[in-house]
């Protein structure tokens, strides 16, 4: 089966800036992979090069069967990214945020009332405009609506951050279950205990690389 | 940096990049330039912007421009405007090259965007035509002016042609405008090549909106006072001496620009190639630490 | 594509219909360079009443301006933008559905706008066909050469200040073409206002076109 990822030298730039030096990093379906190292690695650009969002210059890069240096559009509909910063509309309320994400990435509405109990932002925060939730329940917000488009490939960019403890408890659970479903997942974080039980493997980035593939958890 | 296989044309990320500026100020004047990034690239294209054929171009638009100026400070005062019909000579060949670099403008914006045509030096024409045009189209509307104020009575009137022309240079303006600001070359390029082609799109939209604005409540009061009325076979063949030498005049400047383009665009890349190693150097230190 | 237009327009005026900043902002200026317009032309001299149509088109116009900044500010808070694009929504659709909801917002201003020069310009609406079809025409291209442009200039810092540089010289047509035509309709002139409605009606198209096909490559870089 190919490999959901396949990065071969691949070199990306924000503005002149070589983020990605020449990644070589394969996943493959199914795994959860955590990506480690110090802050300005290259972690958060490996991960949106693969969502479609940092062109990828030189080298290969495939996502689910999609070269990213010819088309990295088509890519978009099956991942899902959890940034720094959600993608969420301040203005709208949180049903709203989250049924635009699903229904613009072609998923089923069926899903949104699920999620957004799962993560507990329903009931009286259902009508709420975003920008009136603190930052743990824009997070939640954010996680409900990766959850209710249940992409192929999820990457999470430090999805702990900014939660609280039963938050982080219900996002490693979405991701074993999503994992059991079928998904693949690539996750950033500084959480090392806990990312590293989540995850299969790590690759340790460095200097725009990845410097080992499969590291040894140091728990 | 090689280039990777298969990558040829399109995307070149590693050219092009900073705003357009005069050659000379590569050096000291640059300090947040990368100190290593600062050498020019290689002798042959640091030295200057031109070659022994841009010499023998820039000479005959020099002799040109310089004879069409001597022969029309020569030509007889018409009854109708005095000697200020001498003008001739200069203004419509100015409209023309203006006209003429926005087109080149557009084609080579197009040129870029098409992909099988895709290459960095069609922006570089680009953004040269540009500007050259800009120069060349505010020459039109100053010298426009001069002429017009003894002829007409006012520096400004609201004329089609004049307004039609004084909006392209808006238009062309903005675009340049735009030029200045975008961060990323690749994304610079398209950008502004959307922007010139949506640019010129609204050319003939402006001109039919100008001319029946004009036509229909003033009538054509101006053309029937307009120079052509009294001229002589010597006006005629001083403003094609004037059309010839402006050309050529603006071929020797776009020619020139593209150069400081080309080079600054070298310059940057390599400086990449500086950032690229140092990057990686950055891993091998992250290596030893693993 | 046009599903995607539909959702895009949707999630926008539901946006506006939250925030109200169209409503309570974008019209209250209008309304508010109305006046200004009293101040600067003499009211008693029946110059307000001879320009108002002029005046009507240049409040419009740099109320759009407004229009299209708020459109892309409300995508580029909090990484929405990335939202946008990530959606994996058709850019053409997304094109379309920004300048519908910008279309939308322009039509509600014209309303606000036309009872205002009613009222204080004593401007007298006579022929409402042509100016309906004039507004129809006029909006649908301000929209969409305003969201081409919005989009260019999205995501730069400069772009509260670059975006009137662009767009304006480029709707100067629409402004000369609209007035005239309402200038006919209002019996203020003789012209053939239809002939002025049909050139809008091309600046339409050619906008509209344009941006489906360059909104894609515009959306895509960052």
């Amino acid at each position: 089966m190919a490999p959901v990822v396949r990065f071969r030298s691949a070199v990306a730039l924000l503005g002149r800036f070589p983020a990605l030096a020449g990644v070589d990093l394969e996943v493959g379906a199914g795994e959860v992979v955590l990506l480690q190292g110090a802050n300005g690695a290259g972690k958060t650009t490996l991960l949106r090069a693969c969502a479609g969002l940092v062109q990828v210059v030189s080298g290969q890069a495939e996502v689910l069967g999609h070269d990213l240096l010819r088309d990295r559009r088509t890519v978009r509909r099956s991942v899902g990214l959890l940034g720094h910063t959600g993608t969420l509309y301040d203005d709208l309320s949180v049903e709203d945020n989250v049924r635009f994400a699903v229904r613009a990435g072609g998923g089923d509405v069926a899903a949104v009332k699920p999620a957004m109990a799962r993560l507990g932002v329903d009931g009286r925060l259902r009508t709420i405009s975003v920008a009136r939730l603190s930052a743990g329940q824009r997070r939640r917000v954010a996680i409900a609506a990766l959850a209710a488009r249940a992409p192929a490939l999820w990457l999470l960019d430090e999805p702990h951050a900014g939660l609280d403890a039963e938050g982080r408890d219900l996002l490693d659970g979405l991701v074993r279950s999503a994992v059991t479903a079928g998904a693949t997942v690539l996750l950033a974080s500084h959480e090392a205990e806990r990312a590293s039980a989540l995850a299969g493997r790590t690759a340790v980035i460095g200097g725009g690389r990845v410097l080992q593939r499969d590291a040894v958890h140091v728990a | 940096m090689s280039e990777p296989a298969g990558r040829a044309g399109p995307e070149r990320p590693f050219e092009r990049t900073t705003l357009s500026e005069p050659a000379g100020r590569a050096g000291p004047e640059r300090p947040f330039e990368r100190t290593t990034g600062r050498e020019r690239p290689t002798p042959a294209t640091a030295r200057s912007t031109g070659g022994p054929g841009t010499t023998l171009l820039g000479a005959a638009a020099w002799l040109g421009l310089a004879t069409t100026v001597v022969l029309g400070w020569r030509l007889p005062p018409t009854r109708e405007q005095g000697p200020y019909a001498r003008l001739i000579a200069i203004h419509p060949p100015l409209a023309w090259a203006a006209y003429l670099a926005f087109g080149v403008c557009a084609v080579a914006s197009a040129l870029w965007l098409w992909k099988r045509t895709r290459a960095p030096r069609w922006d570089r024409l680009a953004v040269s035509s540009a500007e050259t045009g800009v120069v060349f189209c505010a020459l039109t509307l100053v010298t426009g002016s001069i002429w017009g104020r003894p002829t007409w009575g006012v520096w400004w009137t609201w004329d089609a042609r004049l307004t039609s022309t004084a909006l392209l240079l808006a238009l062309f303006l903005g675009y340049l405008a735009l030029r200045r600001v975008a961060y990323d070359p690749e994304a610079r390029a398209r950008r502004s090549a959307v922007a010139a082609l949506i640019a010129v799109a609204d050319v003939p939209i402006v001109h039919f909106s100008v001319d029946w604005w004009r036509t229909l409540h003033q009538g054509r009061s101006l053309a029937q006072i307009s120079p052509q009325s009294d001229l002589d076979g010597s006006y005629v063949s001083v403003m094609l001496l004037g059309f010839c030498a402006m050309t050529l005049m603006y071929a020797w400047l776009v020619v020139h620009r593209c150069q400081v383009e080309a080079m600054e665009e070298a310059l940057e890349s390599e400086g990449l190639d500086v950032a690229l190693e140092e990057r990686r150097a950055e891993a091998d230190v992250a290596r030893a630490g693993v | 594509m046009w599903r995607d237009a539909m959702l895009v327009a949707g999630k926008d005026l539901r946006i506006e219909a939250r925030s109200r900043v169209a409503t309570n902002q974008v019209a209250p200026f209008a309304i508010v360079i109305l006046v200004l317009f009293g101040f600067a032309l003499d009211p008693d001299r029946g110059v307000l009443g001879r320009a108002s149509a002029g005046l009507f088109w240049v409040a419009v116009l740099l109320s759009s301006l407004l229009a299209v900044q708020r459109s892309f500010a409300v995508e580029a808070g909090d990484g929405a933008a990335d939202g946008l694009r990530l959606s994996g929504l058709d850019p053409a659709g997304v094109f379309l559905g920004k300048a519908a909801a910008v279309a939308a917002q322009l039509a509600l201003l014209q309303v606000v706008l036309a009872i205002g020069i009613v009222v204080l310009y004593d401007a007298d609406l006579g022929g409402p066909v042509l100016l309906v079809a004039t507004c129809a025409a006029a909006t649908v291209g301000l929209a969409a050469a305003g969201t081409v442009y919005g989009v260019l200039a999205a995501g730069l810092k400069v772009r509260e200040t670059l975006l009137p540089l662009l767009l304006l010289p480029v709707v100067a047509p629409v402004l000369l073409s609209a007035t005239r035509a309402w200038e006919a309709g209002m019996g203020i002139s003789v012209d053939d206002g239809w002939r002025w409605a049909q050139l809008l009606a091309v600046f339409a198209v050619v906008y509209v076109t344009l941006g489906v096909l360059a909104f894609g490559a515009l959306l895509e870089e960052s």
